[in-house]
């Protein structure tokens, strides 16, 4: 498979899972703030939103105070913002499109049928698009959220289980074992009304929204049921059966990478191998107790770090020929 | 939906023999539709155009900066062929196919029909098209002109001729393999009924061809389709192509010469390639021998090529074929190469070199459509009779000042056939572009893109000048 569209592939899956999680993320916090006090400050509740995607600093370049509409905004609709759900959804199908002849027919159409929707929506006039989308923002949420599904099921059912879906499902885990990190961090960052109030109904409410953000309530309900944060930053780090969790993304990550690579699991030939590898055996031997004792931010800061790392060893190592392939021929005939 | 009472004014209609008199291959369409129930056939027109949407089956507007996508305008009524017909055609198009490839052929070897003065001297010397770098190869089966994309126009008198030959990079034959679906799908009844001929094998039999034209030490081969990316007016047709056939659709920065051997970048390293099916211009294929400012093509392809370590679909140099001052010599290339007579004739045509020529044209341009000879697109042309003065003024002065790149033809008057204009039908003029593969024979295409000048009276049919297009029935029996 041409390195160029090993690429795109990953990509295709990482933006399609961005855009679905910036969705969930922004509709849960929605219907979490419905439930506040009126007074609760409102630039305290939204800019944590912010704060735990990582695009604080271009959110106060862009759009200064970070009230409800202006978060709503960047997250969603704004351009400029690289992670908003507009801009996933314009870089996969731009993704997609580089690589139309690689995917199914029917994952192509998928792709650009999300984008055609969203765009829909950004572009109708902009008055009437902000009037509808206010009356009930949670349709459009559920739109980006319905139609990413439908692309993860259109390509596990109408893609060859080859090379390429490895790449694509690869990207796809890798976004998502991030994603659920900073969900789980948001709570780090938001700042109780007072602090009196922790373990009160609006921590509850929190934490319910944090385990929505993931899409793991129910699931998490059936395993613990009460909303204990021990319990959650486990379910979510470390649960082996849930989809969404830290270890369940790496593990299957490993497993396309080897997939892709060839090379036997618990055995290394490159160095994203190696990492990702290392990072697996730490989820598997990992203890909750431990981790909140160490700081639950902070690891999750660590674990960000790691999967960041991994994301430039996977560049190095699968697609970044072109740069080798360069110097090792300059076009003349060895004769 | 009234169709039987449709102007058909004082053309040739594709589809009606006279007014209210449906030619014998078209009378069960027109049958069907006038049985259809009012808004019905607007209705199926806007399912068809959303289809294409959702599909993706888009090209790119140059010059519009949000890098807008259009679907290609598609129109639902089909335009029919006689098998009879057909048959005149595909003979007539293997013939000429057949002598420009020996033409091109001719050029880059001895030259023999300048030799026996059948083409000037002058004239090949001359040519922007002709590539040097060409010289004396020896492409696999003396095949020059793989794909080629020959326009018919029919005149008011029922004749058909050649327009154009496009033997470079030809393209929308991926809209007539899409324009195909959807008609089935909009009108599976009268499709069933109707004998058409079908079209769904062009992408099978094109990668035979590519195969066939492998280098002769080549394992099995391996095909890729070279594009200039993703901004590139025409790549949905690319990737739909090299998706269809089931190869690597590649850009000039994957592919690389290593051991003199054109090598792709994979993710396990490099691996060689066999056949290239290019849909980039001679310019840009390798900075080392063409436009050294091209970042689409690769360094020293040329070179590789030239070696027969690969071969190159269509090969360098076909251009020459396609200067418009040389179609006016194709007929003659025909009987003295062939020592057949052309089946299809050429459009009447004036060679501005020629006094004698040129004196007749620049005093008759408002009657005249003058073009330049290496222009394509619908571009660097004057249709005189829709012309203003100020414009014939300025083409009198342009080919005064370079006869040489200048021929004229008289307007013909395109043949029509009925389109939806918003509730009602319209005659509209079309063109006919069939595609003809060349391996080891030639192969036509049964159908072919039929482009339509859907600005009332207008007879420019290109995509980029407001032309759509329509599904081409050719008939069994």
């Amino acid at each position: 498979m041409l390195s160029r569209v090993a690429d795109s592939l990953y990509w295709l899956g990482r933006y399609v899972e961005r855009a679905e999680n910036v969705a969930r993320f922004v509709d849960v916090n929605l219907h979490r703030l419905l439930d506040l006090p009126v007074d609760a400050d409102d630039g305290e509740q939204w800019e944590p939103l912010v704060a735990a995607a990582g695009d604080l600093a271009l959110f106060r370049e862009r759009c200064g105070d970070a009230t409800r509409e202006h978060v709503i905004e960047f997250l969603t609709f704004d351009e400029q913002n690289p992670n908003s759900i507009v801009s996933c959804v314009r870089a996969a199908r731009e993704n997609a499109r580089s690589v139309r002849e690689t995917v199914s027919s029917e994952m192509w159409e998928q792709v650009n049928t999300f984008y055609l929707r969203v765009t829909e929506a950004v572009f109708a006039h902009s008055h009437d698009r902000k009037a509808r989308f206010a009356e009930n923002p949670h349709d459009f949420f559920t739109v980006v959220k319905t139609a990413s599904h439908l692309f993860v099921g259109v390509m596990n059912a109408t893609m060859a289980h080859g090379e390429g879906w490895h790449f694509c499902r690869l990207g796809r885990l890798m976004e998502l074992a991030d994603q659920t990190t900073r969900f789980l961090d948001v709570k780090y960052f938001i700042l109780l009304p007072d602090h009196a109030e922790v373990g009160t109904s609006y921590d509850d409410l929190e934490w319910a929204a944090v385990l929505r953000s993931a899409s793991a309530f129910e699931m998490y309900r059936k395993r613990h049921g009460l909303l204990l944060p021990e319990r959650i930053a486990d379910f979510l780090l470390l649960e082996r059966a849930f989809p969404r969790s830290v270890r369940f993304c790496v593990v299957n990550a490993q497993g396309s990478l080897h997939e892709i690579t060839g090379t036997p699991l618990g055995e290394f030939r490159t160095e994203a191998e190696r990492r990702l590898g290392q990072l697996r055996a730490e989820l598997d031997f990992a203890s909750t107790p431990e981790i909140i004792l160490s700081g639950l931010h902070q690891y999750l800061d660590g674990m960000q770090q790691k999967l960041n790392r991994i994301d430039e060893a996977i560049y190095e190592t699968c697609f970044a020929l072109q740069q080798s392939g360069e110097s090792a021929t300059d076009g003349r005939e060895p004769q | 939906m009234k169709l039987n009472s449709y102007d058909v004014g004082s053309f040739y209609d594709e589809l009606f023999a006279a007014p209210g008199a449906p030619r014998a291959e078209g009378a069960l369409l027109v049958e069907l539709i006038e049985a259809l129930p009012a808004g019905e056939f607007r209705r199926r027109q806007r399912a068809a155009e959303r289809a294409l949407l959702h599909m993706g089956i888009t090209f790119t507007v140059y010059g519009d900066q949000s890098g807008t996508e259009r679907i290609f305008p598609f129109d639902l009524i089909p335009r029919i062929v006689s098998a009879a017909e057909w048959a005149w055609i595909e003979r007539g198009l293997e013939q000429r196919i057949r002598a420009l490839n020996l033409f091109v052929d001719d050029v880059y070897h001895e030259q023999r029909i300048v030799r026996d003065g059948v083409v000037p001297d002058a004239l090949l010397r001359s040519a922007r098209a002709y590539r040097p770098a060409c010289a004396g190869l020896n492409p696999p089966g003396g095949v020059w002109c793989h794909i080629t994309g020959t326009d018919l126009v029919r005149d008011r008198d029922g004749q058909i001729y050649v327009l154009e030959d496009n033997l470079r990079c030809p393209s929308g034959v991926s809209y007539v393999l899409e324009n195909r679906q959807v008609m089935k799908r909009t009108f599976p009844a009268v499709f069933g009924a109707s004998r058409v001929r079908p079209v769904d094998d062009y992408p099978s039999r094109l990668r035979d061809m590519l195969e066939q034209v492998a280098p002769v030490e080549a394992r099995t081969p391996h095909v890729v389709l070279l594009t200039p990316g993703l901004y590139n007016s025409a790549y949905f047709e690319h990737a739909f192509l090299a998706q269809q056939m089931g190869i690597e659709l590649v850009e000039g920065r994957d592919l690389v010469i290593h051991n003199g051997l054109v090598q792709m970048r994979t993710t396990r390293g490099l691996e060689q390639v066999d056949v290239i099916y290019r849909r980039l211009d001679d310019d840009f294929l390798d900075p080392k021998v063409f436009r050294a400012d091209s970042q689409l093509g690769v360094p020293g392809l040329m070179e590789a090529y030239q070696r027969g370590r690969v071969t190159l679909v269509n090969a360098p140099g076909t251009g020459i074929a396609d200067d418009k001052v040389l179609y006016a010599y194709v007929p003659k290339m025909i009987r003295y190469y062939l020592a057949e007579e052309p089946v299809i004739p050429n459009v009447p045509t004036f060679i501005c070199a020629d006094d004698q020529e040129r004196q007749h044209v620049l005093a008759h341009l408002d009657d005249l459509v003058v073009k330049a000879a290496n222009e394509s697109g619908g571009y660097g042309m004057l249709i005189g009779p829709h012309a203003t003065e100020e414009e014939r003024v300025e083409f009198a002065r342009r080919i005064e000042a370079n006869p040489r790149n200048y021929i004229a033809q008289p307007t013909l008057s395109l043949s029509r056939v009925p389109t939806l204009v918003e509730d009602r039908f319209e005659g509209r003029h079309v063109d006919l572009r069939p595609y003809i593969l060349y391996g080891k024979e030639p192969w036509v295409l049964p159908g072919g893109l039929t482009r339509v000048a859907l600005r009332a009276g207008s007879l420019v049919v290109n995509s980029s000048q407001g032309g759509g297009s329509k599904d081409t029935w050719v008939l069994s029996c």
